[in-house]
């Protein structure tokens, strides 16, 4: 009896000590978080010529020194034609490594990236286009990196999984968009008081051609006095084919292989 | 109990890769009219020249895809590409189309064809052809007489514009207008007739005699005039295709703007009796007038309905000229125009949605349209002086005549027909050998 409540007394004691420690925390003010800006991603791609950033030139300077060849550092990203150069011009001895280990623990997904660079052959290694780094280089910027890393199709672990968190982002369906309206020629004789909306469902290939399209209201084409239906419904299907290949993104295929395009002449017709 | 788990397991992963279909909204596109292609259509060995009037016409397949060519190019809707830039011959073309020349020079529909004719016979096939999906979209063919090789090209345009846009097209028709010479003080009017394209001018009358407001009747063979005679105004009937003219009445005072009912069993109009103008209809065959509205104000400009329901006129009895619709029998009366200014002349469009009309606001004349209840007034062109909107067959057209001014030595005046789409953007002069005024559009010639 004795032992039980002296158990309980100490279990409690626990619980009112750990809750005495936490509660502070939970009096705290809310973090005043600067507010959320839209920034759209930009393609890093392998001709590239940004210089870098000011504070990527300080690390580079301090790599520099820490090698024990002199070697010349170019003060501008390397072009892509150059790639095989690369690893002579910066090359990776064991204490960059380790410190490109630290850099990449800092990031959301440090072990596939890891892995990765693991399975990569060392012939492969000198081919690839080490993201990281560069990634390390310019100013540890999130976005930025991930995206670089969609340029190496073989170090994209991270980015499929962004790809397959969202279907496709805010720019890559704008980029679709404007794809599709450079291509929609609108039926000019439409009447105004119709609903002239056309719902065309697509299988799409990895490539962005078109494998099967469907027109999903089609029974409206044989409807009486919908007859400008079936010609607002050609228009879209003309549009996609002239447009195609569409504008997909690289990854998350199994997400966007089945996509709605939704042609809606109203607010153009009707203003 | 592990057979459980490793079900929810598996439904579990299943679940997670089945996405929800991804949908883009398509709200923008491109409003340049559809580039198309007018192949010249082939002309089958063997065939003869067409002659018409004094001419000898060589090559008739060309002057037929260039009369397609036109009738688009006036519509606003499509882009004729130049021929210039055609890969393809016509000899072939109109046997198997090469898609990729065609797609070459960004045409979207292509027309070939090929033209036979005989000593009394013209045949002419056509087909439509998306060049997109390298599919046939329409294919027909016609036979008349070789001098009728117009209303082919015409006819040919219809199609290709209905299957086209998915609504009807209003090529084979005719505007008959009053033809004007003269100066502005001492003008001879006479009735003519003509292609909607400007094409083929007849006159119908002499000259002697001043003519007004002539009206097609719904099956195009009759066309109602006003007259003057002796002073006096009349309505007329003519037949177009006789020559044959006839008085429908001869009514006291002043009567205005006679025009057919959409049955084409009466006649509706308005005449001046006692000093007071109100809206009558008058039978066709057995000659009954019957009165419409009974106002001391003036009514005047009827028109109706294409199910001939209702009636759209304008009348002063609010203090200024406004537009008003009533039921056929005068039951009913309600003013539908509120705005600023003075209406006139209201025309119900072929399609029942809108009320064409002329109005003055600001010393400027103006062509606009509005829903039959007043709402969603748009004023589609702004001029010096215009008035008289008439609808194409298909509603989408409207064709008016312009008065330019006059200098200080009086000289200057013109009277000119324009058309105008309901965009508003597509305004063009449809030339005619003299001064016209007061046009009137029939309905498709071959419906």
């Amino acid at each position: 009896m004795n032992k039980s409540i002296f158990l309980s007394i100490a279990f409690h004691s626990v619980m009112i000590f750990l809750t005495a420690l936490t509660l502070p925390y939970m009096m705290r003010t809310p973090i005043d978080l600067p507010p959320i800006l839209t920034v759209d991603l930009i393609q890093i791609t392998d001709k590239t010529s940004i210089p870098f950033a000011a504070k990527a030139n300080k690390i580079l300077e301090k790599l520099k020194k820490k090698e024990d060849e002199k070697r010349v550092v170019s003060q501008q990203a390397p072009p892509s034609e150059k790639k095989k150069e690369k690893p002579d011009r910066i090359p990776l001895p064991d204490d960059l490594n380790k410190e490109k280990k630290e850099i990449v623990k800092k990031k959301q997904n440090p072990k596939e990236v890891k892995e990765q660079v693991r399975q990569a052959s060392e012939f492969e290694k000198k081919e690839l286009f080490d993201p990281n780094q560069i990634a390390a280089l310019i100013d540890k910027s999130k976005e930025e990196t991930a995206e670089t890393l969609k340029e190496n199709k073989k170090l994209t672990q991270s980015s499929v999984k962004n790809s397959f968190a969202n279907a496709l982002t805010l720019s890559q369906e704008d980029a679709l968009k404007a794809q599709i309206f450079g291509c929609w020629s609108l039926p000019l004789g439409l009447p105004y008081q119709k609903n002239l909306m056309v719902r065309i469902k697509l299988r799409l290939k990895k490539d962005g051609t078109v494998l099967k399209s469907e027109i999903l209201d089609h029974a409206r084409m044989n409807m009486p006095g919908e007859g400008f239906y079936k010609v607002l419904a050609e228009s879209a299907l003309r549009a996609i084919r002239m447009c195609q290949p569409l504008r997909v993104p690289p990854t998350g295929y199994e997400k966007w292989k089945d996509l709605q395009l939704n042609f809606d002449a109203n607010e153009m017709l009707k203003g | 109990m592990k057979k459980l788990i490793s079900i929810i397991f598996y439904f579990l992963i299943t679940t997670n890769q089945s996405f929800a279909l991804v949908e883009v909204d398509i709200t923008r596109g491109n409003l340049d009219p559809l580039p198309i292609a007018v192949s010249p259509l082939y002309i089958e060995p063997g065939s003869k020249d067409v002659k018409q009037d004094d001419k000898i016409i060589k090559n008739v397949g060309e002057e037929i895809s260039k009369v397609i060519e036109i009738n688009f190019k006036r519509s606003g809707l499509f882009n004729p590409l130049k021929k210039d830039s055609f890969v393809q011959n016509p000899d072939i073309a109109h046997i198997k189309p090469r898609f990729e020349d065609w797609r070459l020079i960004k045409a979207q529909a292509l027309v070939t064809g090929k033209v036979t004719v005989t000593e009394d016979k013209l045949r002419a096939e056509f087909r439509l052809w998306d060049v997109v999906s390298g599919k046939e979209m329409l294919a027909l063919a016609f036979s008349t007489t070789p001098d009728n090789w117009r209303r082919v090209a015409h006819i040919i345009s219809d199609k290709i514009y209905q299957r086209l846009t998915g609504e009807d097209g209003y090529f084979d028709s005719r505007i008959v207008y009053v033809s004007e010479t003269g100066p502005k003080t001492q003008r001879y009017k006479k009735l003519a007739i003509m292609d909607q394209d400007g094409a083929n001018v007849k006159y119908l009358t002499l000259g002697n005699e001043l003519v007004l407001t002539p009206r097609f009747s719904p099956t195009n063979q009759l066309v109602t005039y006003l007259s003057y005679f002796r002073n006096l105004p009349r309505v007329y009937l003519l037949d177009i295709e006789t020559g044959v003219q006839e008085v429908v009445g001869d009514f006291p005072g002043m009567t205005f703007a006679p025009r057919f009912s959409p049955d084409g069993k009466k006649i509706i109009m308005s005449f001046a009796k006692d000093g007071n103008s109100d809206i009558y209809t008058m039978n066709i065959e057995s000659r009954v007038v019957e009165r419409i509205t009974d106002h001391t104000s003036i009514d005047t400009s009827p028109s109706y309905s294409p199910d001939g329901k209702y009636i759209c006129f304008n009348s002063d009895r609010s203090g200024y000229q406004q537009i008003y619709v009533m039921r056929s029998d005068g039951s009913n009366v309600k003013r539908i125009s509120f705005k600023k200014g003075i209406y006139g002349t209201p025309v119900w469009s072929p399609r029942g949605d809108l009320i064409a009309f002329t109005k003055m606001t600001g010393g400027k004349f103006y062509i606009g349209v509005m829903r039959a209840d007043g709402s969603g007034e748009r004023l589609l062109t702004e001029n010096f002086y215009q008035e008289a909107p008439s609808w194409s067959p298909n509603g989408r057209v409207l064709i008016f005549y312009r008065e330019t001014k006059t200098d200080s030595e009086g000289k200057g005046f013109s009277a000119t027909l324009w058309s105008i789409d309901l965009t508003g953007y597509n305004e063009r002069l449809i030339e005619t050998e003299t001064d016209g005024s007061d046009p009137s559009w029939s309905s498709l010639l071959s419906k």
